[in-house]
């Protein structure tokens, strides 16, 4: 083990380094842009290519690609970036490509401010690709969590094959503190199912457990990979109503069933609290000192943290709306998360603080609103 | 498809169970399936090693019969993503087959790109003046004055010249032919897929079903007549006098083969640096 001080993308950075990560392809743009620089640096001392792509739809092109190629592969970005990537997010979610796309979001839309912090890509990260997909987003709140977080997301993304998007934001992205790097035998990696079988008996996207085994390029097995609606030998079906009904269920659920498996919440002084501030990124540390003030206070208020977004943790806010009775949804943005709260719990109060980016929420905010929200406004 | 007794001599090549193919009667695309396999039957390239990409359009289909690792891209970015896959396992021969509005229109930054960078990889465009998938719409390389469906009264765009592009952008192997040239087209694609780095094969072909009616070639047969007749080989002419005007002549041939380090080469001696 050892101690370093990193920002939040070289963090991020030194997290896909130790997870295996061979291949990178990206696009300057602030505030993600020491991500693409610290993998440039890195990549050649552990045998693995950087390559700075033209724009970044060639940058989510050449990261499916190369995971095809059989190497763990990933690519970073912000809001701008983040939006041409979309269509190829979805041919990754329909040819079941595991990559890792870290976006660090700033305040939008459109160049919006470059510079400074937002939250507003979360329906993004979800909805943004045509069609219905599901895939999965985590969020860090801390330099550690990037670290940490990143080798998740390449676990993820290689157990459930799908792209996995880390929403960071750009506070995060550019705070400095301590992160324990563990020595390489303590990292749990995860690797992708291969092919079990001999070519003339392999389907390739036949799943028993949702998750079909790959055979990548060059491995023997002549697979025809398509972002066309595909039967499970991998060939178009373009005109089946009945292909595409089991494809794109089962690209739906292998995320919806496993969503227990997959969530990741942090808890805090939830035992007892009357008021749950739900919130994730940056967003959640601000919670956490309105928090303990409250506390001291007297308020019965807890907090609820996202460490994964998508899948949204729908069960879970369902069986804790029996016990909470308010819910304050912190976040930079104008009400994504909050959203998905009120979708879920029922007729309990769900009430938002936001923020529309270029700035983060003062403790003492969040703390005049639990009061408000406590007297009953 | 199967007719009892009766195999095709590139059967091994082929997903014989995806034939018939979409293509429609009198199309240039069979031809250049026929002579790329041809081609490929030529070299000692290990099947196993050999990924075939493909962008969105009627040539991107060819990716699905060819019986290799296949790839079938969104629409314009077959290029990036073969790069993905030929920088992470190198042992890869990568071939690019798509057509001229997926990879010039589109796609056009990511070509000019990867041949600037000298990435390993060999494309083979099949221009056909159109889009043809979506029913003969204007495309980047449709002459001056043709029409199409959004050119109803003609075309006023200055088309590109492919090869012209190629070369400008730094393609180290750079031919065109008509799919009227089969031995010449075949023998250009297999230089090309020996040739290390960016390789690139023009291929001019008919499309009469949305082009040529249009056009005044309505079959396949006329075209290959208008070929035959406007066809003037010149290899090792300059690529920018070759360009392409409605019934002035077409230039085809060999025009660039010269050498330089390929991204690939320049990646395994950084990578090298580290690991002696």
């Amino acid at each position: 083990m050892r101690i370093e001080f990193y920002n939040g993308n070289v963090a991020s950075a030194e997290g896909a380094i130790h997870a295996g990560c061979k291949f990178f392809a990206g696009y300057p743009i602030t505030p993600s842009t020491e991500i693409a620089e610290h993998m440039a640096l890195r990549l050649p001392q552990v045998g693995g290519v950087f390559i700075q792509m033209e724009d970044e739809l060639a940058s989510m092109a050449a990261i499916l690609g190369a995971s095809w190629g059989g190497v763990k592969s990933m690519t970073a970005t912000s809001g701008p970036g983040f939006s041409l990537m979309m269509e190829n997010i979805g041919l990754g979610a329909m040819t079941e490509t595991p990559c890792v796309i870290v976006n660090v979001q700033r305040g939008g839309p459109s160049t919006g401010m470059p510079t400074l912090v937002g939250q507003a890509d979360v329906m993004q990260a979800r909805w943004g690709s045509h069609g219905d997909y599901e895939i999965i987003a985590l969020s860090p709140s801390s330099p550690q969590e990037c670290f940490d977080m990143t080798i998740r997301a390449f676990n993820l993304a290689e157990e459930y094959r799908v792209p996995v998007i880390i929403l960071m934001d750009e506070s995060v992205a550019h705070m400095s503190e301590k992160v324990m790097i563990p020595d390489e035998k303590d990292i749990k990696l995860v690797e992708r199912k291969k092919a079990s079988v001999p070519p003339s008996e392999y389907l390739p996207y036949k799943a028993d457990d949702f998750v079909p085994e790959m055979a990548c390029a060059g491995e023997g097995y002549n697979v025809h990979v398509t972002g066309l609606t595909h039967d499970e030998k991998g060939y178009p079906q373009a005109t089946s109503p009945e292909v595409q009904e089991k494809l794109v269920r089962r690209l739906c659920d292998k995320i919806r069933e496993n969503e227990e498996k997959i969530r990741d919440i942090e808890e805090i002084e939830m035992e007892d609290a009357k008021i749950a501030l739900v919130s994730f990124g940056i967003s959640a540390r601000s919670c956490k000192s309105a928090m303990k003030k409250a506390r001291k206070d007297g308020y019965k208020v807890g907090i609820i943290r996202l460490k994964t977004i998508w899948p949204f943790p729908e069960k879970y806010f369902e069986e804790i709306s029996e016990k909470v009775k308010k819910f304050i949804v912190v976040e930079i943005n104008y009400g994504q998360i909050k959203l998905e709260v009120e979708r879920m719990v029922g007729r309990k109060k769900v009430v938002l603080l936001p923020k529309m980016g270029g700035d983060i929420h003062k403790p003492e905010e969040i703390y005049g609103k639990i009061k408000e929200v406590h007297n009953g406004n | 498809m199967e007719i009892e007794g009766e195999h095709h001599p590139l059967d091994e090549y082929l997903r014989a169970d995806r034939i018939p193919h979409i293509w429609c009667p009198g199309c240039g695309l069979g031809t250049v399936l026929n002579g790329f396999l041809h081609a490929l039957e030529e070299t000692d390239i290990d099947l196993k090693n050999l990924a075939i990409v493909s962008g969105i359009g009627c040539t991107g289909r060819i990716a699905g019969y060819i019986n290799v690792d296949s790839y079938h891209t969104t629409h314009g970015r077959a290029i990036p993503f073969a790069t993905g896959l030929k920088l992470a396992n190198p042992k890869l021969k990568v071939v690019v087959i798509s057509g001229d509005g997926d990879l010039f229109a589109i796609g056009g930054n990511h070509f000019i790109h990867a041949a600037r960078r000298n990435i390993d990889m060999t494309v083979i465009c099949v221009n056909n003046y159109n889009y043809g998938m979506t029913g003969g719409q204007l495309g980047p390389t449709t002459p001056l004055e043709s029409k199409t469906t959004t050119t109803p009264y003609g075309n006023i765009e200055h088309p590109f010249n492919l090869c012209h592009v190629a070369h400008a952008s730094g393609a180290v192997y750079v031919a065109r032919w008509t799919a009227l040239h089969a031995r010449r087209m075949k023998d250009s694609i297999k230089e090309a897929l020996n040739k290390k780095g960016f390789s690139f094969v023009e291929i001019i072909a008919s499309c009469p079903t949305t082009y040529g009616r249009r056009n005044k070639m309505p079959t396949g047969l006329d075209t290959m007549k208008y070929y035959k007749e406007k066809s003037v080989i010149k290899h090792g002419i300059e690529p920018e006098k070759a360009d392409i005007e409605i019934g002035g002549e077409i230039i085809v041939g060999k025009f660039v083969d010269i050498e330089k380090p390929t991204f690939n080469e320049e990646v395994e001696k950084l990578i090298r640096r580290f690991h002696k």
